[in-house]
């Protein structure tokens, strides 16, 4: 396979796994995150940074990364997750800008000038990998007991609390857990195109990953996938057909967001669609008796 | 007025909404293993008492005791934990989730599985999805709602979205059981069901506290009454007592009644 299309799939895989982490968030526990790259950032950061000054061995530092990121996302949720509302969407907003702000001016992130010479450690197996365990991890926790105190918080969080869940503790949770994965992807961004830049990780990265969350379908992991995938791929096809086309690729995905909010505001794959990959057999359709009763 | 025999002892509550009492030193006790109603005219703060019991509000002023404990600032979680389970006036159910799944969140505060357990899907916790399926099962037959166990909960009817709401308190394992208006909307075969519903959560040695207003129903299946009017306590006692109180009279058909 040629390094174009090899470059591409690694990148859909990336994207994939931080679409997949911020529908945890917002899909699934319903609390609106704007700040998604900035994960992706810390955990690039520190990957990097722990594998060159201390020298460990890229899986390590991918995993430090992550914990990284988590670290940095129970300590922004934990003030923010108490309140009710949008203040969750507003505090990661400007969380980002002072994470940018920081990276740009700190000596240790190579300031202005990025971090370069970044050795190439992701390959396209790892990255496989990688997803798979994500969405993997990602199944198991929204099947079991944590994840269905998730969307129970999303559904109703009076109810949900008065069923004895401990909604802060959950949403912060969830937060953290989103943050881990995004924190891995920000790591194997880095060891892939061994340089990053403040602005990669800027509030535009957010708002791509947050786009394909909400056109792949907002409380669907494979809706997520299928979100990311095109997201990806699309300016990339836009290339092939015409270069004057493909600069105007942002008006193409506000032109197709609007288009969704109007004709399937529930995204391509909606939550009720349910091909249970990990848990009734491969691509297994899960069979559902009877329509709706009444 | 202390005896082992209340399960729940609210002392003088007082709830006051930005300088409007909504309840006024009300005393509620509730005896283990009773049906008490609570009744009163709109606005009388009855669903405020509910929130007060169930840590929603934290009381302007007053003491809550169950099973000898001070409810005051506690979590509403914690006092679910503590065996206190309630419906809401307007069914608050998880709409897009199974009827199968909402009853299963009602035994979160019982089970344990945590991230981890979550991932690897331990034997401890495979265990425990089973177990927690099986009850989830067990108390959808009890409420006879075992045949609709994968539909989401939004598309059931109404009463039946009503018996979900209870099925889902149940799973809870609560020894006090709240119902704001269980019968709100029913029709008088649904209502005759849900009858025989509480009397069997009864009959299991649940005890009942609950708001309502169809006084068929109140008048059948309440070993006590209590009502409310504008934030005050007017009445206390059997459904006999109750029906003769001339204040319940008037607060229900104002004062000129007698002279009609």
């Amino acid at each position: 396979m040629n390094a174009y299309y090899l470059q591409i799939l690694t990148v859909i895989g990336i994207n994939i796994i931080l679409a997949a982490s911020l529908n945890l968030i917002s899909g699934y526990t319903g609390q609106l995150s704007l700040g998604h790259a900035t994960f992706m950032g810390i955990g690039a950061y520190s990957a990097t940074l722990i594998s060159i000054h201390l020298g460990l061995p890229f899986i390590i530092s991918l995993i430090i990364g992550g914990v990284v990121a988590a670290i940095f996302g129970f300590i922004i949720g934990v003030p923010t997750l108490r309140l009710k509302g949008d203040y969750l969407a507003i505090a990661t907003l400007g969380f980002g800008e002072i994470m940018k702000n920081i990276n740009l001016n700190l000596k240790i992130t190579g300031g202005p000038m990025g971090l370069r010479g970044i050795p190439q450690a992701t390959n396209i197996y790892i990255v496989i990998a990688a997803v798979v365990l994500t969405i993997f991890a990602i199944n198991r926790i929204i099947n079991s007991r944590v994840g269905k105190s998730f969307i129970a918080i999303r559904e109703d969080e009076l109810a949900a609390e008065a069923m004895g869940i401990n909604t802060t503790h959950y949403k912060i949770l969830s937060f953290v857990i989103g943050a881990f994965f995004a924190g891995i992807a920000g790591g194997l961004y880095a060891f892939f195109f061994r340089y990053i830049h403040p602005s990669n990780f800027g509030f535009m990265k957010s708002i791509e990953i947050l786009c394909m969350v909400v056109l792949g379908g907002m409380g669907n992991t494979y809706g997520a996938v299928l979100g990311a995938i095109i997201i990806t791929v699309l300016p990339e096809f836009l290339r092939t057909v015409s270069p004057v086309i493909s600069q105007y690729r942002m008006v193409f995905y506000g032109l197709l967001l609007v288009i969704m909010m109007i004709v399937r505001p529930q995204g391509i794959l909606s939550q009720d669609f349910d091909f249970t990959l990990f848990n009734h057999g491969l691509l297994g359709y899960k069979k559902k008796k009877g329509g709706q009763i009444q | 007025m202390t005896t082992a025999t209340n399960l729940l002892e609210g002392q003088s509550l007082s709830m006051v909404f930005g300088g409007l009492s909504a309840l006024d030193s009300v005393d509620i006790n509730i005896k283990k293993g009773e049906v008490l109603s609570l009744i009163g005219p709109n606005g009388a703060g009855k669903t405020t008492l509910f929130n007060l019991l169930t840590g929603v509000y934290s009381p302007t002023r007053g003491k809550i005791r169950f099973k000898q404990r001070e409810l005051r600032n506690m979590k509403p979680y914690d006092i679910t934990k503590m065996g206190i389970a309630r419906t809401f006036q307007n069914i608050r159910l998880f709409g897009n989730m199974t009827v199968l799944d909402n009853v299963t969140i009602g035994q979160h505060c019982r089970t344990k599985t945590g991230i981890f357990g979550a991932i690897f899907k331990t034997p401890s916790v495979r265990t425990e999805e089973k177990k927690t399926r099986e009850k989830a099962m067990e108390v959808l037959k009890l409420v006879e709602l075992d045949d609709v166990w994968d539909e989401k909960a939004k598309n059931l009817p109404y009463g039946k979205q009503r018996r979900l709401e209870m099925a889902r308190a149940l799973a809870t394992d609560p020894e006090l059981i709240l119902l704001d208006e269980p019968a709100a909307g029913m029709n008088p075969q649904e209502t005759n069901e849900l009858i025989g519903l509480i009397d069997k959560l009864n009959d299991m040695g649940k005890t009942v506290l609950l708001i309502e207003h169809d006084m068929k129903l109140v008048m059948d299946i309440s070993q006590r009454i209590m009502v409310l009017d504008y934030g005050k306590k007017i009445a206390d006692g059997t459904p006999e007592e109750v029906r003769n109180d001339e204040k319940v009279i008037k607060a229900y058909l104002g004062d000129t009644h007698k002279g009609e």
